[in-house]
This record gives C-alpha cells, sequence and structure tokens, in this order.
C-alpha cells in the first residue's frame, strides 16, 4: 500500500489552461495524403491522358506526332486485331474457370480439412511467388515437352486427339498451342484465385456445416446452399484478381504459345516497342483498359458486392 | 486522507457537448464530486454519462462549460497533461506491451526511469505479481480488468476514471471486482468517477449517484436516497422497479396529502412529494413492490388501521427462492408488482384469488403525473436482457 | 465398399491436393534442373546431373548484375511504396476529408487495371517527357503500381485497431509524438511490413511494366525473358531455388520463433 498513499509524484505542467482551444489538425490528412497522391496523379492518372492524346495523334517518328484527334486509328485497330482482342477474353476467362475449379477444392481444404497441416500448405501455396514467375513459366516448357511423360500419356490415351478436335492442341503437341497457353495462365493466377477464396472460406463458422448437417441438408446441398453463398465475396474478388491481369498478360502467350495464340498484350507490346506505332499502341491499350473497366463493373453490380473495394 | 483537501474536487460547471452534426450527447450540467468520493454516473446507454466522463479525462472536447481540478481549470488541457487517469472499457491494454510494461506506461512517459519497485508492487495489489511478463490476450477477463485498473492507479492520478470496468465480465466476476474496486477505493482515498448502466454496480459501489438520462441529471444522491425517495419516473423506474398509480389530491391534513385513486383513499406524506400539490390535482404515487404485504380478501379485516390499501385480483405469481413476485390485476393500475418474502406462504395466494395490498404511508412517494409514466421502463429490460 | 466411402468423404482433399501439385510441379522441376548438364544452349531437357552451375551461380555474364539491379530496385520501390502507402492509409482511416470516393477509386484503379496498360501509358508519358530511361524510371513505375497494395493492407490493420487504444496511450501521458511511436506504430507494425514484404516481392519479379519502362538496363526477371530465346543458363535455375528455399526457410524460421516466444510465456 506503501506505493500509493505516498505523495503523488508532480505532474509536469500546472500552468493554467490556455483559453484558446486546442489546435487540431484540420490539414493533417491532405499532408498526410499528398506525396503519395502526387505520384500516383503523376505516375497513374496522367499517363492515362496522354496515353489517351496519344491515340488519337498522327505522325511518324521520323517527323513528330500532333494531336488531329484521328479516332480511325481506334477503327483500324480493332478492325486489324480483333481476334486477339477475342482470344484475350476467352483465353483469360477460361484460365479463370479453371482457376475456380482448382483453386475452390484447395482453398475448401485448407480453411476446413487441413488441421494442424494448414500453416504449412499455406506457406506451399505462397512460396512459389518467391521464384520468379518467368522462370516457373519457363518450367511448363518441360512439362509439356513433346517427348515428356504428360504429353506421351495424354497421346497414349488419345486425349489429344480430341483436344485437336476442338482446336485446343495441334496434331501430338501441346506446347504452343491454346491449351498450353491457358494452362500457363491457370497456372500463374491460381495463388490469386486461392487466397480471396481461402479468405472468406475461413470466415465461415463451422457450426454453420453441423446447423445445416441438422436440418436435413445432405454435404452437397450444404455446399450450394450455405457455404458456397457465403464465399462469394471471395469468389468475387479471386475471379477479379485472375481475370484482368490473365487478359492483359503476354507472357504465358510468348512463352508457351505461337504466333496462333497471340493476345492482344503481345500485340500492344509488339506495336509499342518493336514497330513503334505509337498512336495504334496507345488505342489498342485503351480499348483493353475500356473493355475491362466496363466488365469489371458489370460484373460487380451483377454479383452486388460493390463494397468490395 | 485528509478530507478538508480540496485539490481531487472535481467541478463540472455548464459544461456541455454538442458534435458538429448536431447531437447534444450532454446538455449543460453542473456537478461537483468531492475529493475522496466514489461517485457513479448511471444511465442508459446514449444518455450522456460517457461523454461526460471524456470530458473529464480531456479526451472530447466539451462545446460549453468548464472542467475544474480542485482550484485549476483543465478545461482546454489535453488529456496527457491531466492528472486524471482511466480505466476504459474493454480496457485497451497495449497489445504489443506485456504486463509490467503497460503498468510502467504512464510512469515512463513522464520520464520516471526506476520503474521496477513501482510497478511490482502496483502487481502485488491487484494479485498479479506472477503475471508480469505475459501479454495481455494470455489473461482472463478480470485479470485484464486489473491490469487496467493497477496501469491507472500506478500514476497517483487525482481522479480515476471508470468507463464500465465490468461491463465486459460475467455476473460472479463482476460481483467479486465490484467488491475489490471499492476495497482499492476506499484503501487508496483517491475520487473514483465510475461510468455505468448497471444500477445494482451504481447501489453497491458509489457513496453517490447521479441518474443521467437524454443528457442531463435527472437526480444526484446516496443510494438509498434515490431508491427510496426518486424525485421523477425515470429514477423510479430505472433503479428497480416502481409502481406508479395515477391519483387526484383530495386535501391536506397537516404534513400528508390525501388522495384518491380510484375508489380509494391513499395518504403521502408531503415531504415526500416532489409535485406540486393543489387540490384536485393530479400526482402519481409511487410505492416499491416490497413494501406492500398482500393479504387474502378474507382476512381484510386483519389489516391495521392507518395503511394505504388498495383491492385486486392475482394475475401471476412466480415463485423464486428468497421471495415470491406476484402481479396483481387492481382497479387503480393493472399490472401491479409485489414481492413478498416467502417467510410464512399463504397457501390461498395464487392466480385469480382476491387480495387487499396495504402498505405504509411512509414509505410512499409522489411523482408529478406530467411525466412519462413508463420513463426508464423500457431500458431496464433492455439492460437485463 | 469402404474404399468407395472413403473416396467419398475425401474427395474435396484429393482434389485439394492435386491442385497443391499443380501449384508446386514447376519449382520442382526448377530445382531438378538446377542440377542439369543441358547439351544446347537450352535447358529444358534432361541429361544428367551436375553441380555446375550450384558451384558457379554467377557464372553466366550479366546475370548476377541484372540480379543486383533487380534487388536495389526493390529495396528503393519497397521503402518508397512503403513510406507513401502508411501515410495514405493513415489518412484514410484516421481522418474525415473530402474527396475520399475519389481518392479511394484511385488507389483501386491501379490494382485492377491490366499491367500492360499501366505499362504503355506509362511509356508515353516519359517519352512525352524526354525522360532518359532506366533505373530511375523502373522506380518510379515499380512504386506506382506497389502503393495501393501496401495502402489495402495497412488500411486493413489500423481499420482492425482499437481507437482506445491511442486514447489509453493520451491519458497515461502520452503526448501526440509519443502515442504514435509508442503505441500507434508498433501495433500497426504487421501491417505495414506485410504491405512491404509484398513490395518486394511484387517488385522484384515485375516484368511487364518494367519491360515496356526499362531502357537499356536489365532487371533478372528482364534477364529471363532475354534468355528464352537465347539460350537458358541452368544459373537461372540455381537462382531460383536458392530464392525458393530462402523464402521458405525465412517463413517457417520466423513461424518457429513466435511459436517459441508464445509458449514460452504462456
Amino acid at each position: 500500500m506503501s506505493t500509493l498513499t505516498e505523495a503523488p509524484p508532480p505532474l509536469a505542467p500546472a500552468e493554467p489552461a490556455k483559453k484558446s482551444p486546442r489546435k487540431r489538425g484540420r490539414f493533417t490528412p491532405y499532408w498526410l495524403l499528398l506525396p503519395g497522391l502526387l505520384w500516383l496523379v503523376v505516375f497513374f492518372a496522367l499517363p492515362m491522358i496522354y496515353q489517351a492524346s496519344t491515340s488519337v495523334q498522327t505522325g511518324s517518328l521520323e517527323q513528330g506526332y500532333k494531336v488531329t484527334w484521328h479516332f480511325v486509328t481506334y477503327w483500324q485497330a480493332l478492325s486489324e486485331y480483333w481476334p486477339q482482342f477475342l482470344r484475350s477474353v476467352f483465353y483469360a476467362a477460361a484460365a479463370t474457370i479453371l482457376c475456380l475449379l482448382l483453386g475452390y477444392p484447395l482453398a475448401y481444404t485448407i480453411a476446413f480439412r487441413a488441421g494442424r497441416w494448414k500453416n504449412l500448405i499455406m506457406i506451399l501455396v505462397i512460396a512459389p511467388f518467391f521464384t520468379s514467375f518467368l522462370i516457373r513459366t519457363l518450367a511448363w516448357k518441360t512439362i509439356l515437352a513433346d517427348n515428356g511423360p504428360i504429353v506421351h500419356t495424354l497421346n497414349s490415351l488419345h486425349i489429344l486427339d480430341l483436344t485437336s478436335f476442338l482446336g485446343w492442341t495441334a496434331g501430338d503437341r501441346v506446347l504452343a498451342t491454346p491449351l498450353a497457353v491457358v494452362c500457363g495462365l491457370t497456372y500463374n493466377f491460381l495463388p490469386f484465385m486461392i487466397l480471396p477464396l481461402y479468405t472468406s472460406l475461413e470466415r465461415i463458422d463451422g457450426r454453420l456445416h453441423e446447423a445445416a448437417g441438422d436440418l436435413y441438408a445432405k454435404p452437397w446441398t450444404t455446399f450450394r446452399k450455405v457455404t458456397f453463398p457465403l464465399s462469394m465475396p471471395g469468389v468475387v474478388s479471386g475471379t477479379l484478381l485472375t481475370f484482368i491481369p490473365a487478359a492483359g498478360d503476354y507472357v504465358n502467350a510468348e512463352l508457351l504459345g505461337s504466333t496462333d495464340t497471340r493476345m492482344i498484350g503481345n500485340v500492344i507490346q509488339t506495336q509499342f516497342l518493336r514497330i513503334l506505332d505509337y498512336p495504334t499502341a496507345a488505342a489498342l491499350s485503351f480499348i483493353l483498359m475500356a473493355a475491362i473497366l466496363f466488365m469489371v463493373t458489370v460484373y460487380i453490380r451483377r454479383s452486388g458486392t460493390e463494397d468490395l473495394v | 486522507m485528509t478530507t478538508t483537501d480540496k485539490s481531487g474536487d472535481v467541478r463540472l460547471s455548464g459544461i456541455g457537448k454538442t458534435y458538429a452534426n448536431g447531437f447534444t450527447a450532454v446538455r449543460p450540467l453542473d456537478l461537483t464530486v468531492p475529493q475522496g468520493s466514489f461517485f457513479a454516473l448511471l444511465g442508459a446507454s446514449g444518455c450522456g454519462k460517457t461523454t461526460t466522463l471524456r470530458m473529464i479525462a480531456g479526451l472530447e472536447e466539451p462545446t460549453s462549460g468548464t472542467v475544474h481540478l480542485g482550484d485549476q481549470d483543465v478545461t482546454h488541457l489535453p488529456p496527457y497533461k491531466r492528472p486524471v487517469n482511466t480505466v476504459f472499457q474493454s480496457y485497451a491494454l497495449f497489445p504489443h506491451l506485456d504486463i509490467f510494461e503497460n503498468v510502467a506506461f504512464g510512469l515512463r512517459r513522464r520520464g520516471i526511469k526506476s520503474v521496477k519497485k513501482q510497478v511490482e508492487e502496483m502487481l502485488d495489489l491487484v494479485q498479479l505479481g506472477e503475471q508480469a511478463r505475459k501479454k495481455p490476450h494470455q489473461l482472463s477477463g478480470g485479470q485484464q480488468q486489473r491490469v487496467a485498473v493497477a496501469r491507472a492507479l500506478i500514476n497517483h492520478p487525482k481522479v480515476l476514471l471508470l468507463d464500465e470496468p465490468l461491463g465486459a465480465l460475467d455476473l460472479k466476476l463482476r460481483r467479486q471486482m465490484q467488491l475489490e474496486l471499492k476495497r482499492i477505493q476506499t484503501e487508496v482515498g483517491i475520487t473514483f468517477i465510475h461510468v455505468t448502466h448497471d444500477q445494482e454496480e451504481a447501489m453497491t459501489m458509489a457513496d453517490t449517484v447521479a441518474v443521467m438520462n437524454a443528457g442531463r441529471v435527472e437526480q444526484l444522491g446516496s443510494p438509498t436516497d434515490l431508491y427510496e425517495n426518486p424525485n421523477t419516473t425515470f429514477v423510479a423506474n430505472f433503479l428497480g422497479t416502481s409502481n406508479l398509480i395515477e391519483a387526484e389530491v383530495d386535501s391536506k391534513t397537516g404534513d400528508d396529502i390525501v388522495l384518491k385513486a380510484g375508489g380509494g383513499k391513499l395518504v403521502l406524506p408531503e415531504a415526500r412529494c416532489s409535485a406540486p400539490t393543489k387540490a384536485g390535482g393530479k400526482v402519481l404515487v409511487g410505492i416499491r413492490p416490497e413494501k406492500i404485504s398482500l393479504t387474502h380478501a378474507d382476512d381484510a379485516g386483519e389489516i391495521p388501521e392507518g395503511r394505504n390499501r388498495l383491492t385486486g385480483k392475482i394475475a401471476d405469481a412466480s415463485f423464486i427462492g428468497v421471495s415470491t413476485q406476484y402481479v396483481i390485476d387492481s382497479p387503480v393500475c393493472d399490472e401491479l408488482a409485489v414481492y413478498v418474502q416467502n417467510v410464512e406462504r399463504d397457501g390461498r395466494l395464487v392466480p385469480g384469488a382476491d387480495v387487499v395490498l396495504h402498505w405504509s404511508p411512509a414509505h410512499t412517494f409522489g411523482l408529478d403525473a406530467a411525466q412519462d409514466i413508463d420513463a426508464g421502463v423500457e431500458t431496464v429490460e433492455e439492460e437485463a436482457a | 465398399m469402404p474404399f468407395v466411402t472413403w473416396l467419398k468423404r475425401h474427395l474435396v482433399v484429393i482434389a485439394g491436393v492435386l491442385t497443391l501439385s499443380y501449384l508446386l510441379l514447376p519449382n520442382v522441376i526448377v530445382t531438378v534442373f538446377s542440377f542439369n548438364k543441358p547439351k544446347g544452349r537450352f535447358n529444358y531437357e534432361w541429361q544428367q546431373f551436375s553441380t555446375d552451375a550450384w558451384k558457379d551461380p554467377c557464372g553466366v555474364a550479366d546475370m548476377c548484375g541484372s540480379l543486383s539491379i533487380s534487388l536495389q530496385i526493390a529495396v528503393w520501390a519497397t521503402i518508397g511504396a512503403t513510406v507513401l502507402g502508411t501515410m495514405i492509409a493513415f489518412a484514410l482511416v484516421r481522418y474525415r476529408f473530402r474527396a475520399r470516393g475519389a481518392v479511394n477509386s484511385l488507389i483501386f484503379l491501379p490494382m485492377a487495371m491490366p499491367e500492360v496498360v499501366m505499362a504503355a501509358s506509362l511509356l508515353t508519358l516519359f517519352l512525352n517527357m524526354g525522360a532518359q530511361l532506366g533505373f530511375y524510371t523502373i522506380l518510379i513505375a515499380h512504386i506506382m503500381f506497389c502503393l495501393s497494395f501496401v495502402v489495402t493492407a495497412v488500411k486493413a490493420r489500423v481499420m482492425s485497431m482499437d481507437p482506445r487504444l491511442e486514447e489509453a496511450a493520451r491519458d497515461l501521458y502520452a503526448g501526440p509524438v509519443q502515442t504514435f511511436l509508442r503505441v500507434t506504430l508498433p501495433i500497426a507494425a504487421p501491417g505495414i511490413a506485410a504491405g512491404a514484404l509484398l513490395s518486394f516481392a511484387l517488385s522484384f519479379d515485375d516484368f511487364i511494366i518494367t519491360n515496356f519502362n526499362a531502357g537499356s538496363t536489365v532487371t533478372f526477371p528482364m534477364f529471363v525473358w532475354g534468355s528464352a530465346q537465347r539460350g537458358t543458363p541452368v544459373q537461372i535455375n540455381v537462382i531460383g531455388t536458392a530464392m525458393f528455399l530462402v523464402a521458405v526457410l525465412f517463413v517457417l524460421v520466423s513461424m518457429l520463433i513466435t511459436n517459441r516466444r508464445n509458449s514460452q510465456k504462456a
């Protein structure tokens, strides 16, 4: 008790309080925001405007470019490269669906069935990130090699005949076909599907499964009526995180595909870095951006999870 | 602890808080909490009690009025310059620091280097000496609560503010901690201002209770005072249960007022009536359920003279061990509550029986009939849920 | 039919394990092929076991140089993005101000934009400004796209933080600066660390935006890209394997430390 009954140590300032109320940092948020936002405005928003302006310029590299409101570039770009646009959307959609089909069981396993292996599996999902994705993508060249065991097996099971018939593969090869590109895209963006799925599955109270079972729901019904609807936020953000980068990707198409599997990203890259046709490249990039923003907005509206951001 | 020392007085003068969105949390109020007292601010959630506490702590700036600690005006001092400490609701223990460092926090911030002895003594006081190196999340709720108290008390504040400090504990632990806090307060003699919505907690612990409602102090006094002689329907209903009966002033005899209710007459000491009493005027007659005796209608003749009486029929009876709680249907009021100690149970007092309710006029209180008769009722039920 | 019942019960887990092997197969290949001794310029077919590449990881011209450039960019980009992003996150959580919605979308958009679009538009900006492409343009781009991820990570942490903790600190004689340094920052630290780690990984591994804005500077991913055309040295696999091992080791050690710390104090 002695400590408490001792005279209290003097508190620093006993000076009379000033009349003026304390200064609240009214401008503090603006100072905190300023540098970062300035960065985003100058290096993210402003470039978009430059790109929009470049897309309506005419001229040449030697004589320089001028804004001439030459919207024809858009029309030309679209009419020349619509197959690549469509292909990008198809490949990205296929990869997204595959990611969902492959990722859901794994996310579900980690969330509900992994027990003490949970952390280890999480590490194994994330760890590949630390090996450069280009190196890992190149490994698919080995895995899908023409005389490798996988292609061999698929061939002897006559699966490749079927996929060739569908136009996914060509002859007895998998490399340099749409299947290889989609396979690479799926592989590359699978973790972006698994992590949000896991996050929303993990929030689900395990007792809900028991409650559903108690109320006469079979396991599959429980999944359809309880688990899946509750994991919708994860499904929505997972599909977005997969589809958007997949649609703009050109690495997989370049490394695992052929000239017949070129996506819009390949076209933009070539136009910008090799052909140096800036207006066309800018127009293509602008169309891609607009298309993706449009699709994403519609998708978010329809899935009713606008608080995603 | 000298009682003449006024340096721990808390004086609020015209203090009020209106938020930018126009919501008035606290209407300008005056309040003096004398040095060394255990003071409770009691009210339902949203009544302004926590805002009042936060203005004393300096965590909220009042829109009007001043806060004085002893002779010092602290209205515009930031919290870290006030000799006041707070035990927060849900404790707000720093999760990244262990128990020792949590308790030492205030001392260290004031530049005190050798904190070991003080912290250890403090932890012993709250019986947590063994847990010094644990992190807050490794302790139970009751232990965390004691750390929060130790962390505040070690600074020898002039005033200790407690914001619903027992709200997160289960009932049994809460009872135990109430006694513990009361013991600590008696030992250290520091002024405690305790905010709570639990009327029982306020009454067991505090010397003085201020009942707050809608940003105003409804009534201030000792727990017995508030309970026995409430001044408003809110206080009557919020603190325990009250039977309120509408009556008309008939006449005055000496210090008593005679009232008409239904067909009968009720007597009320004038000193216990907070309402204006004019012949023909309306008054609410209040009586606590446990002050009423029940007699079967057949034995009505045995009731002594001079007691207030009402007739009624038992609508419901629930046995709860120490007492039986009856709901009586009476001509003057549909649901009168009566609590009868289970000393000698009368087997005839079952639902449907005709009974006479009677009580000593000295236990009656009178309230202004212009108020909402049910003020404070609902809140009690919500809180109990 | 016990086998069928078993299969039915564990169907999800089996599918999950298959997905996991799909995810890990390339890493296995990368590791195995780091011990290969290829015949030609490309390291896609298994020939014979050799530890040559492990003995001489920097034996390929320019590879370790590009690795060092990538590391430098990643470190600076992490610092830049973490500082700027943390500031924004605090402003967003702690203060009310005008144009919140606009600020939020400006932060969200870079994450919802295909990399190639950001890469191309940033290049038009640099070309229009006549900027010299190289180390600094890469750094600028990396800070830009890492920023949003830091904001998201830190925001989540600061939002879940009890504001009473800061009030408690102020009540216990800590001034604004002390409160920030002793309470706010340590509690927000895991969020900031997560943001920083993510920034480092994103920056170190970025190819598309870098490729557009690098000029003649070659980062490690760009070196790998180039080698896919010219010939893939085994040393690439050595670096890839080493990075994987270091990452797993790092995580395991940090997990062991937290486990032990918890069990010691319990």
